[in-house]
């Protein structure tokens, strides 16, 4: 049996997968990053291994991804994750066609092919506004938990206007609106809003073909679920494996990797096969 | 990712001689004030720089004072003076590192060089060049010329603003005798544009011979040894002789099959200017996908002499005046710089455009999210935008960068991969694993 694995560095969390021939996930695992990447990367490899019951011998190739996915030493190849946001949302939900990826620092809208291969990206400018940070700054200001920030959204009953989408300022926002007794339901209403009216600026530049699947840590959000389907106009695939796509993605490659290499043949980047 | 691509290192006669000619150069500006001779401002872009030279006025550029204080990694403590002056974070960098320059009493990058006699703002369409030409004649003293060029509304420049910029150029040779005390002689100018000529077909020549695969050098990063000369020191016979020793050099390259790397992988344009105080980094970003520049438009931020323009001695002030109008990339329309850069993609045979869009200057990177659009969505061209900027290093963030980067290169090599693929299976091949 030759399995692969993927792991995926982020600015916030680490996760890794470990999948096997007929590509279902044995292993998996989800740490946060801290400050030593490569530990980090490892551990999660480690943990993962621990998830599938298997020796690290049993894993023939590794694929490592996300900002740091040149501190994954042990791997054996690196790929961006915006490639593998493509291929591991193309795996889970076949018909897509745009990929969105709201993670911790950013915010990427990708438009793939029918293989899953990457036919053009956008991304947020060097600043946090419209991603996971952002939210986080909300959640901590509202001292509500970021695993209740949506549902609450999706309370407001009049979402309020940020004037702001600079994550250090929505802070300033927010206790001001406090402070004029809003709700907490509308205040969170108005920061999914307003992060999701942004990321519409992101998905134009690539265009909105549908499906679009929603990946990343932020799609677990419900509330952001919403107020992007509302913004784009369409529903939005999402998955229990949201989180883990990048990861998912990066062991695919690996697996075929492992496959071809053990043929003597090649499998190129951004490709899929179905 | 394939095999590593290296970088060959290439360090050539042509780069030694720039060198060389730069540092001379800059040696005679840091002399000309105690060898009593004038020199004067001008600013790169659609620059006469003949005319100065044939009014004996020394030119000195604050735009290459500014990128070099960048490659040399000093512009930043620049940059925070002007701030600390007042200068908003907003501004152009390369304005503030050269007023930060200024308030310390000079102008050299490096060592010391002396403010200019004459200040002539030879382009006014960017308001920031204005403003900046009128702190550095406020701070030097010196006698400022403000050289009012239209805004070039058709592919050519019409005879009324050819003749409404010799007017000017009259006035300006007219300041410049008052300068100096001598007499503007307009043979020896002709002289000086024969030399020009020359510079003006060699630079040509260069940049047509990356049309071979590979290209003998990279049309982005390597050309700024191309640029100083050509740009800063046109009508000398020094840099006429530059030019052709740079083409029998770059043509022994193509004759042996040697470009400057391992490997040419992607051959690509690129639009904006460099990131002067990470140009090693940011090339390696590149380079280690085996991508080469083929085309780039600011190698023509002097002129578009690869298209055929040339100075004309029969013709020298409105020849001068044709290429100040029509020879300057921001002058020019948004639709005529895509066309510029949609024919260097086509006849220089590129996979690719890549747009690095600066935050110093609107002026350059307004329009290059809607270029974007253009060359992806109506051309079909593979377009990459990235960001940071030419001179403030506070711009640079390498991991935003290299993610863009890596991902698209990933995205153009899976596209080449099943093109190949796709070849394969006309050719009655069976089909490619990464296609199916």
């Amino acid at each position: 049996m030759t399995y692969g694995a993927g792991v995926d560095v982020g600015s916030t969390q680490t996760k890794a997968v470990i999948v096997d021939e007929a590509r279902r996930i044995v292993g998996r695992s989800l740490i946060a990053t801290g400050a030593n990447v490569t530990k980090a990367g490892e551990s999660a490899f480690v943990k993962a291994l621990e998830d599938a019951g298997l020796p690290r011998t049993a894993v023939g190739y590794v694929v490592g991804t996300g900002y740091g996915r040149y501190k994954v030493t042990f791997g054996d190849a690196q790929i961006t994750e915006i490639t593998c946001h493509g291929r591991g949302a193309q795996s889970i939900f076949p018909a897509t066609r745009t990929v969105l990826d709201m993670g911790g620092q950013d915010t990427k809208a990708i438009k793939v092919g029918a293989d899953g291969s990457v036919l053009d990206f956008s991304m947020n400018d060097k600043c946090a506004a419209g991603t996971g940070r952002f939210l986080s700054a909300a959640a901590d200001v509202t001292g509500v938990s970021i695993d209740e920030i949506g549902p609450l959204a999706l309370q407001a009953k009049i979402p309020v206007r940020l004037t702001s989408v600079c994550t250090v300022f929505v802070e300033s926002d927010i206790m001001s609106y406090l402070a004029q007794k809003k709700t907490i339901e509308d205040i969170l209403g108005g920061v999914h809003k307003a992060i999701a009216t942004r990321t519409m600026s992101l998905v134009r530049r690539v265009g909105v073909e549908e499906e679009v699947t929603f990946t990343g840590g932020v799609s677990r959000n419900i509330g952001m679920v919403r107020a992007l389907e509302e913004v784009l106009g369409t529903p939005l695939n999402v998955s229990d494996e949201g989180h883990f796509m990048g990861a998912i993605g990066a062991a695919l490659f690996a697996l075929e990797r492992a496959q071809a290499t053990a043929q003597g043949g090649a499998v190129a980047v951004g490709a899929a096969r179905s | 990712m394939p095999a590593q691509v290296t970088e060959r290192q290439y360090q050539g006669k042509v780069h030694e001689d720039s060198r060389r000619l730069m540092s001379a150069w800059m040696g005679e500006l840091g002399r000309a004030e105690a060898e009593g001779r004038p020199t004067g401002a001008i600013m790169i872009s659609g620059n006469c720089v003949e005319l100065l030279r044939a009014c004996h006025i020394l030119p000195m550029f604050p735009e290459v004072t500014a990128l070099q204080n960048a490659i040399r990694h000093k512009s930043l403590p620049l940059i925070l003076k002007a701030e600390q002056a007042g200068y908003s974070s907003d501004n152009c960098a390369y304005v503030k590192a050269d007023i930060g320059l200024f308030l310390e009493g000079g102008m050299g990058p490096g060592k010391p060089m002396p403010f200019p006699n004459l200040i002539v703002c030879n382009y006014v369409g960017c308001n920031v060049y204005v403003k900046w030409f009128e702190h550095l004649a406020d701070i030097s003293g010196a006698k400022l010329f403000m050289l009012d060029v239209p805004f070039l509304r058709a592919a050519e420049p019409s005879p009324a603003d050819i003749q409404y910029v010799v007017g000017q150029l009259r006035e300006l040779i007219a300041l410049c005798e008052g300068v100096t005390g001598e007499k503007f002689d307009i043979d020896e100018l002709r002289e000086i544009i024969g030399y020009s000529i020359r510079a003006e077909e060699g630079y040509s020549r260069c940049k047509h011979l990356c049309k071979h695969k590979p290209a003998p050098f990279d049309s982005y990063f390597d050309s700024i040894n191309l640029m100083g000369p050509i740009n800063v020191l046109r009508g000398t016979k020094e840099v006429a002789d530059f030019f052709d020793v740079a083409v029998a050099e770059f043509e022994g390259l193509v004759a042996q099959g040697l470009g400057p790397l391992s490997e040419e992988r992607f051959r690509t344009v690129v639009e904006g200017p460099p990131p002067y105080p990470y140009y090693k980094n940011f090339r390696n970003l590149f380079a280690k996908w085996g991508a080469v520049a083929v085309q780039s438009t600011y190698s023509t931020v002097g002129g578009i002499w690869e298209w055929g323009f040339r100075h004309d001695p029969a013709r020298p002030l409105e020849s001068i005046a044709e290429q100040m109008l029509r020879e300057n990339l921001t002058n020019r329309s948004i639709t005529t710089r895509y066309q510029q850069i949609r024919r260097y993609v086509e006849e220089w045979d590129a996979d690719a455009l890549v747009i690095h869009s600066i935050k110093s200057c609107r002026l350059f990177s307004a329009g290059q999210g809607d270029m974007r659009d253009y060359f992806t969505r109506e051309l079909g061209v593979s377009t990459l935008l990235v960001e940071s900027d030419l001179e403030d290093p506070r711009y640079y963030a390498e991991a935003q960068l290299k993610n863009r980067i890596d991902a698209f290169f990933e995205a153009l090599e899976h596209k080449k991969v099943v093109v190949r693929a796709a070849g394969r299976r006309g050719a009655g091949a069976p089909p490619a694993e990464a296609s199916r």
